[in-house]
């Protein structure tokens, strides 16, 4: 399984956030990128998810080159927002996301994915008071629950407390394990064994020099 | 098909857990229709002149109310990115929204719709059009309303905006839906006019999830 850009460039608001930017990841892989406030980071990670498309450069999956409605359904992206229902549990909030994805055990493995993220015992807690760590665990928990080959995280480590940080790298460790792919945008060093690195320079940077 | 239930479902219980968005449009709709006889004044004859088209403008407006929030909420927690990557595509997906609007929301309006017609002198004849006029409209004004949702959904206090994108689109439907009670009223024949109205329906349900999904792409990007 291979999933790739090509001479990718995005524009936004007139203005170039990168240009002519190449990256490939087959199964196992897990590619990080690095880079500035600024530099396109998230963007990147929503071009490969599909919702933006890119100015110039294509994308590949399986080598063949894709739209993203081809892989979309292959692919497991956390950005910067939780996607939690205020008024829905915990346990309420992931079973939706399960059940659209279309999983055939949804008790099963919402409890699997409470347990890996140490969010079993507030299961039963309304959205609406938990904190941003708990917040950001359970949308983790989401893409625990149902497995997709493509996981795209941006900066999945906000908020969370060392613990959480260790089950998160643990989880990535056991995707890539099962054949999965991983591009994660960081600042802090997540430990990512043979993880290729990406650095995005910022365009600005780039103009100057 | 048992997705598109289970979108339907969270939001139906989303609204209901809140409980204010189906309470509002009824509370809207029964506040704005009891408002002219306090200002046309309580002659019978002129009421019942009026029944119809003040219960149909009165349902165009409450339908619109919560309108706003239908791709909104999704769209400020993150939802909708998920939603749009999910396996299902966009499109069923805003259908499933647009159904579980129309429950909690047109179908409130169609039973009170009766009772605020004894308010208005309305003649018996047309009660049983009212009901089945309505039930052709007011889905059909949850998916048309949706594409202005669609449209407007990054847009701080798109509320204003969006009513004046969709209410020229309910036109038709205000249109038919009088026409039909008149018709049964008049002791004409209201076939014709349903079943213009359950063409627009269908038309709706066919054009515009399409439209709003692309609406909606673009206000992702």
């Amino acid at each position: 399984m291979t999933f790739s850009g090509q001479d990718l460039s995005c524009i936004r608001g007139e203005r170039v956030v990168f240009q002519n930017l190449s990256f490939s990841i087959s199964s196992g892989d897990a590619l990080i990128l690095r880079g500035p406030n600024g530099s396109g980071k998230s963007t990147l990670l929503r071009l490969a998810a599909g919702l933006l498309k890119p100015a110039i450069g294509s994308l590949s999956w399986q080598g063949d080159e894709a739209a993203s409605d081809d892989y979309h359904d292959k692919i497991h992206y956390v950005g910067h927002l939780d996607a939690v229902k205020a008024a829905f549990t915990v346990q309420e909030n992931l079973a939706f996301w399960c059940a659209f994805e279309g999983s055939p055990t949804v008790e099963a493995d919402c409890a699997a994915a409470l347990d890996r993220l140490g969010l079993s015992h507030i299961a039963d807690v309304p959205g609406r008071y938990l904190s941003a760590g708990q917040r950001r665990r359970l949308n983790i928990a989401r893409i625990a629950a149902t497995a997709k080959p493509l996981w795209l995280l941006d900066e999945p480590s906000v908020s969370l407390d060392d613990a959480s940080v260790a089950r998160l790298v643990d989880l990535i460790a056991d995707h890539r394990r099962s054949g999965g792919m991983v591009m994660v945008a960081t600042h802090i060093d997540l430990a990512l064994e043979g993880a290729d690195t990406l650095h995005l320079a910022s365009a600005q940077a780039e103009q100057a020099a | 098909m048992n997705r598109f239930a289970h979108i339907v479902q969270r939001d139906v219980r989303l609204a209901l857990r809140q409980g204010s968005a189906s309470t509002m449009v009824v509370m809207f709709f029964v506040l704005t229709v009891t408002l002219f006889p306090l200002g046309v004044g309580p002659e019978a004859n002129i009421l019942q002149r009026m029944s119809s088209g003040v219960l149909w403008v009165a349902a165009l407006l409450a339908s619109m109310l919560s309108l706003d929030r239908l791709f909104q909420a999704d769209f400020e927690d993150g939802s909708l990115d998920f939603l749009t990557l999910g396996s299902l595509p966009l499109e069923v997906t805003v259908l499933a929204k647009c159904t579980a609007h129309w429950l909690t929301t047109g179908l409130p309006l169609i039973i009170v719709a009766p009772l605020l017609g004894v308010l208005l002198h309305l003649e018996p004849a047309g009660y049983l059009t009212l009901m089945i006029a309505m039930a052709l409209g007011t889905p059909a004004l949850s998916l048309i309303g949706a594409i202005g949702a669609a449209l407007t959904v990054g847009v701080r206090r798109g509320g204003v905006l969006l009513s004046l994108l969709v209410l020229p689109l309910y036109i038709p439907i205000l249109i038919f839906g009088v026409g039909a009670i008149d018709a049964a009223i008049g002791g004409l024949t209201e076939r014709p006019h349903l079943l213009v109205m359950a063409a627009m329906l269908l038309g709706s349900i066919a054009l515009c999830p399409w439209a709003a999904a692309a609406a909606l792409r673009l206000n992702l990007e």
